[in-house]
């Protein structure tokens, strides 16, 4: 496709919280998803290098253990559990929605134009998600600071 | 001489021309032919209830500054040509009622994701270039019409023009494309004007180009880097909803639609 600089918002356009306040919850969900891939990824090769400490021996297997049995530790890994609850959830809900259901049927348009792909259903599936996140993070807190 | 018809007469006096209320208008002001300086100039201007944006700027510049570049033309949402950011949302400037921006502060300025030419005026090149890519138009080896082999215009049934025409009241405005929060970051990506544009021509039963243009979408930049954020239906402003025609078109592509 045709490629045109200096002509684009660049992280502006995704992060600009003013954006999430006039696109609604669907440029919300958009926004969370991107930053929980990148988070989980991060998490993910962070995770990788933890455990390679196994080749180390038990003593230097053990110490890295440690590093998230503290007061950070737990909280950075109940956001681990946040964005992976979210991550899945939406990412249910996107795939269903690209295969073409829950958007609507394709019909005359009329005033007042309301796009029928942004709908309810959606609306819902992104608050359910919000919530199984919120909840499945205060889990995570309660048995780890229990 | 005509004269008018008294009770009309009586009406025409009565009536209240003069404006009771006004807003400041905020105007982004550059000219990337000249120099890289951005700067926003405020205008007080006198509304009515039925004021639109574009009535306001054109108030400006006749009144206030004749140098405020803007491009229009039909004034009623139908040519596509002064679409803008109003008050941070990509919108038309003449479908746009002041009245119903409930603000007393008016901030337009030229839509994101596209080149500015001067002021509020961008560049629709890469948009009209990539709409021409996904093959605009019906598709056939055969003729629409050819009295020798006494070829008629193609039949279609009523039910199957339910199927595009939604995506056929596309004026490539540009707002989808200003909204969408891929194009903010790709610079290449083909933006959901073309994708819908796309599937009103494939969904076109008469039509027999859907390969070509299947093609031309399932490529890097092309359909598979949308995800569905809404924001380019959401600001369509006619009705054409562009983010379920690209999940639509996406259907042809995993073998869910033939």
């Amino acid at each position: 496709m045709e490629r045109e600089t200096g002509a684009r918002e660049g992280l502006k356009g995704w992060l600009n919280p003013g954006k999430i306040g006039k696109f609604g919850i669907e440029r919300l969900a958009w926004l969370l998803m991107r930053l929980t891939g990148l988070g989980l990824l991060a998490y993910f090769i962070g995770h990788i290098w933890e455990t390679s400490h196994i080749l180390d021996g038990k003593a230097v297997w053990d110490k890295s253990l440690e590093m998230t049995q503290t007061t950070e530790g737990h909280l950075f890994l109940a956001l681990v559990i946040g964005m992976c609850v979210f991550h899945t959830g939406n990412g249910i809900r996107l795939m269903i929605a690209q295969m073409g259901y829950g958007i609507g049927k394709a019909e005359r348009p009329d005033y007042p134009y309301k796009p029928q792909s942004i709908n309810m259903k959606g609306k819902a599936c992104i608050y359910a998600t919000l919530g199984m996140a919120a909840l499945a993070m205060w889990y995570g807190m309660a048995v780890m600071f229990a | 001489m005509a004269t008018l018809h008294p009770k009309l007469s009586e009406e025409r006096s009565q009536t209240v021309v003069s404006s009771t209320k006004s807003v400041k208008l905020k105007i982004k002001r550059s000219n990337p032919n000249v120099n890289s300086e951005e700067r926003f100039d405020d205008y007080v201007v006198p509304i009515e209830k039925w004021t639109t944006v574009l009535d306001a700027l054109l108030d400006v510049k006749s009144h206030l500054d004749h140098s405020v570049g803007i491009r229009y033309s039909c004034r009623q949402a139908s040519c596509g040509s002064c679409g803008m950011k109003i008050n941070g949302k990509p919108a038309l400037a003449c479908f746009t009622k002041i009245s119903e921006l409930d603000s007393d502060t008016v901030t337009v300025e030229p839509m994101d994701n596209f080149p500015v030419v001067r002021d509020l005026v961008v560049g629709f090149e890469r948009m009209i270039n990539n709409h021409k890519k996904v093959m605009p138009y019906v598709i056939r080896d055969d003729s629409e019409i050819d009295p020798e082999s006494g070829m008629r215009e193609f039949l279609q049934s009523p039910e199957n023009v339910e199927k595009y025409i939604q995506f056929s009241s596309c004026i490539k405005c540009g707002l989808c494309n200003s909204a969408c929060p891929t194009m903010a970051m790709d610079t290449s990506f083909v933006g959901p004007q073309a994708l819908a544009q796309a599937y009103r021509y494939i969904a076109d039963d008469r039509d027999k180009g859907k390969n070509k243009r299947l093609k031309v979408i399932d490529e890097s930049h092309g359909i598979w880097r949308c995800h569905f954020a809404g924001s380019c239906s959401q600001v369509c402003p006619k009705g054409v909803d562009p983010a379920m025609g690209i999940q639509l078109l996406r259907g042809y592509l995993l073998g869910i639609r033939d």
